[in-house]
C-alpha cells in the first residue's frame, strides 16, 4: 500500500482541467432562478440523487463525476445521503408511476431554495419509453425541473457542464 | 434418455422456433417439466407469459440442452411451477400482474411488479382500468422476542437504483430481509409489443444499462436465430469485444465499489481510473462510453479501426501495469479480509437450485457461464475457460470478478489478434410467417436470456428478456441472514443485482 501512496504524491493527478459550463444550460438557469435564491445557496451544492425509474445507465455516468478524473468535489459539488441535507435534486428516469410518489416525497423532503436538474433523455421527454402504461412523464410533469441535461446517457463532462452552470451567477 | 429429451419427446413440436427447440405441452406434462425441475434434473432458465399461455425456458444439468415447453392456457390458468420449484415464484407473480393468467396453487399470491398505481390491472391481458392509487403490500408476518424492522428505500442513500429492503434485526443480526422491487417498471415487454426491430433493438439495451452491450447481443442473437441468417464473423468477433470491454469496465467498477463499501476508498479511487480509461477507449473507438446502440440486429453499428484497436492495446498495457499492485493490496489488507471473508456467504446447493448465474453462482461452485455454449460468439475459438470458487462469500465474489478481469484483458488481446476483415453487418429479410428465437448472452452479471416471435409483419409480437438478477436477488436475501445489519451493504454491493433489468 505505501508504494501506491507514494506514487499517488509523486505522480500529477489525473484530474482534468474543468469544462465551461454549457451556454444553453446557463440561459435555462438565468430563466428560472432567481438572484435571490443564487446568493442563498452561494457556490457549494449539496446533491441528492434521485433515481426515479432510469435503466442505470445514468446513474454510472453520475457515478463517473466522482472518479479522479472529474473530482466533483473541487468545485464545492457534492453528494449526500439525504434529501433533507441538498439543495439540489439530480433526477433521472422516466418518472415510473411505482416511483412517483417517492420522488414527490423526496422533494417535499428536500428544504427550499431547491434546484431540481432532470438527467438524460428519459428524464426529459421519457426517451424510449413514452407512451407506456407505467410511465408517469418527464421529471417535470411530476416537480418543477430547473435544468435539464440531456443525453443517453449524458458524458460526465456533458453533467459537468450543467451542473457548473448552476454555480454561475 | 434425459429428464429434458423425455419433456421434449412427449410434447408437440413448434415449428420455426431456433435454434434450440420448442414443445407444446399439456397441464400434465408442464407440471412433469416443474417436477423434474424442482428435482434437479433441470435447471429454470426462465417463465413468461402471453395473453393465451406460458412458457418456460430449462437447460439440462450441463447446460449442453436447452428447450422452451409451452402450455396454451385456455380459461386463463396455468399449474403453478413455483409451488414445487421456489425459483419460479416471482416470475409467475409477474405473469400474473401483467397478463392476469393464474397460476393455479401457488404459494405466494401477493403482485409483485403491480404496485397499484399503473391506473389498470392486467395491463398486457385482459385490462381493466382502476384508480391507481397504490395499496398497501403486506409483508410477511414476523414473529419472536426483541425484533425490530428496519426498512430501507425505496430512495436509497448511495446514487444506486430504487428497491424496497425491509429488514428484521435482533440487535445487530439480520434474521429476515424481505425485498420488494418493481420500482422501475416501465412496462418493457408492452413497448416491445408491435416495435419493428431497429426500435426494439435499442428498447433491448436499455433493459440494464450497464448491460447494454450482452442485452443488445442476445436480442440481436434471438432475432437472427428466428430469421435464419448468417452474421458475419468479423461482427461476431466485435460484438465479443464489446461484451468483454463491459465486462471489464463493471467489475472494475464493482471492485472498487465492493472496498468502498468497508470503508476502504483507496481501492475506489484507483478501480475508478481503470475503468474511466475502458470507457474513454470504449468512446474512442466505437463512439459511446457505454457502446449503446452499438450491437444491431444482423451485426454491429461500427467498425472497429486501427486506431481504436491500438486505444485498446494502450488500455490492455496500463490496466496489465496497475491491477496486479491492486490485487496485491486488497489480498494484503486484512482489515478488509476481515470484512469480506466469511461474510454473506452462499450455499452451493442454493446456488445450483436457482440457477444463479455470474460472479453470483461462480463464486458459490457453479460453473455455468453462457460463454461455454456452442454460441455464434467466437469464444471457443478464444479457448475460454469458466472461472470457478466454492467460498461462496463474499471474497469469492471479489476473487472471481478479479480472475474474470485477468481473463477478460487475455480475451480482448486475442479478439484484437484475431478480429477477421470483412463485412459488419448482413441484410435482414422479411418473413412470411412468425418466426422465434432465443438466445442466451453471458454479460458481466451473468447470462441474459432474451426470447422473442416476430410477427408476419416483420415487428415483434412478443419478446421476453431476463435479466440474471431474477436467480440472484432472493439468494440475497438468504445470504445476508445471520449478518449484521452494517454488513449489508457489503453483501449487496458483491450481487450488484440490476433493478431496471429485473423490474423491466
Amino acid at each position: 500500500m505505501s508504494k501506491l501512496l507514494l506514487q499517488a504524491l509523486i505522480l500529477p493527478p489525473v484530474t482534468e482541467p474543468a469544462p465551461k459550463p454549457a451556454a444553453d444550460a446557463l440561459a435555462e438557469i438565468a430563466a428560472k432562478v432567481d438572484a435571490a435564491a443564487k446568493r442563498r445557496l452561494g457556490r457549494s451544492l449539496s446533491i441528492r440523487e434521485v433515481d426515479a425509474g432510469s435503466c442505470n445507465g445514468c446513474e454510472l455516468e453520475i457515478h463517473a463525476l466522482s472518479n479522479a478524473f472529474y473530482d466533483l468535489e473541487r468545485f464545492g459539488l457534492r453528494f449526500v445521503a439525504s434529501p433533507r441535507h441538498a439543495d439540489v435534486l439530480l433526477v433521472t428516469g422516466p418518472v415510473t408511476r411505482n416511483m412517483r410518489e417517492a420522488l414527490e416525497r423526496t422533494w417535499r423532503a428536500t428544504p427550499d431554495p431547491k434546484w431540481v436538474v432532470a438527467v438524460g433523455d428519459c428524464a426529459a421527454d421519457c426517451g424510449l419509453f413514452a407512451g407506456s402504461y407505467a410511465v408517469a412523464g418527464g421529471v417535470s410533469a411530476v416537480v418543477p425541473v430547473d435544468l435539464h441535461i440531456r443525453g443517453c446517457p449524458p458524458s460526465p463532462i456533458r453533467l459537468l457542464e450543467g451542473l457548473l452552470a448552476l454555480l454561475e451567477s | 434418455m434425459s429428464a429434458l429429451g423425455d419433456i421434449l419427446h412427449r410434447g408437440r413440436h413448434v415449428a420455426g422456433h431456433h435454434p434450440y427447440p420448442r414443445v407444446e405441452v399439456d397441464a400434465a406434462g408442464w407440471e412433469d417439466a416443474a417436477f423434474q425441475t424442482a428435482d434437479g434434473r433441470c435447471t429454470l432458465l426462465s417463465l413468461w407469459g402471453e395473453v393465451d399461455g406460458v412458457h418456460m425456458a430449462l437447460a439440462g444439468p450441463d447446460a449442453m440442452e436447452i428447450a422452451v415447453i409451452s402450455l396454451p392456457c385456455a380459461g386463463g390458468r396455468f399449474p403453478s411451477v413455483g409451488q414445487h420449484h421456489p425459483p419460479a415464484i416471482r416470475l409467475e407473480r409477474s405473469i400474473r400482474d401483467l397478463y392476469g393468467l393464474e397460476p393455479q396453487g401457488a404459494i405466494d399470491e401477493r403482485p409483485w411488479l403491480d404496485h397499484g398505481r399503473w391506473g389498470r390491472r392486467r395491463p398486457l391481458g385482459a385490462a381493466t382500468s382502476d384508480a391507481g392509487s397504490g395499496e398497501a403490500y403486506d409483508f410477511l408476518p414476523v414473529e419472536g422476542d426483541s425484533l425490530h424492522q428496519i426498512p430501507v428505500g425505496p430512495v436509497h442513500a448511495g446514487i444506486i437504483e430504487p428497491g424496497h429492503f425491509r429488514f428484521t434485526a435482533n440487535g445487530e443480526t439480520v434474521v429476515r430481509l424481505e425485498q420488494r422491487l418493481g420500482y422501475v417498471h416501465k412496462g418493457l415487454d408492452g413497448l416491445m409489443q408491435g416495435a419493428d426491430l431497429g426500435r426494439a433493438a435499442k428498447l433491448a439495451g436499455r433493459a440494464s444499462g450497464d448491460s447494454t452491450v450482452a442485452y443488445a447481443t442476445a436480442f440481436a442473437q434471438a432475432v437472427e436465430a428466428a430469421l435464419g441468417i448468417a452474421v458475419p464473423p468479423r461482427a461476431q468477433w466485435l460484438r465479443a469485444l464489446m461484451i468483454e470491454l463491459e465486462r471489464l469496465a463493471n467489475h472494475l467498477g464493482d471492485i472498487g465499489a465492493i472496498c468502498n463499501d468497508a470503508s476502504f476508498a483507496l481501492m475506489l479511487a484507483h478501480c475508478g481510473i481503470l475503468r474511466e480509461r475502458v470507457l474513454r477507449a470504449a468512446a474512442a473507438a466505437f463512439d459511446h462510453r457505454l457502446m449503446m446502440d452499438r450491437v444491431i440486429p444482423g451485426g454491429v453499428a461500427v467498425d472497429l479501426a486501427s486506431e481504436g484497436a491500438a486505444q485498446f492495446r494502450a488500455l490492455l498495457a496500463e490496466i496489465r501495469a496497475r491491477f496486479p499492485a491492486l490485487v496485491e493490496l486488497y489480498d494484503d489488507t486484512t482489515s478488509l479480509q476481515d470484512r469480506t471473508v466469511g461474510t454473506g456467504r452462499l450455499d452451493p446447493a442454493l446456488a445450483r437450485q436457482f440457477g444463479a448465474g455470474g460472479f453470483v453462482g461462480r463464486a458459490a461452485g457453479r460453473g455455468f457461464d453462457a460463454r461455454s455454449l456452442a454460441a455464434p460468439l467466437p469464444y471457443a475459438e478464444l479457448g475460454f475457460k469458466p472461472v470457478t470458487r466454492s467460498e461462496g462469500d463474499v471474497n469469492a465474489r471479489v476473487w472471481v470478478r478479479i480472475d474474470e478481469v485477468n481473463h477478460s484483458l487475455a480475451l480482448i488481446e486475442r479478439l484484437l489478434d484475431g478480429v477477421p476483415m470483412g463485412e459488419i453487418a448482413a441484410a435482414l429479410p422479411s418473413v412470411a410467417e412468425p418466426r422465434e428465437g432465443l438466445a442466451l448472452v453471458e454479460g458481466f452479471r451473468g447470462d441474459v436470456l432474451a426470447w422473442l416471435r416476430i410477427g408476419a409483419d416483420g415487428r415483434i409480437a412478443r419478446c421476453h428478456l431476463r435479466d440474471p438478477s431474477w436467480f440472484q436477488w432472493p439468494l440475497l436475501e438468504a445470504v445476508i441472514e445471520g449478518n449484521i445489519v452494517a454488513d449489508f451493504p457489503l453483501c449487496n454491493k458483491s450481487f450488484n443485482c440490476s433493478y431496471s433489468g429485473h423490474d423491466l
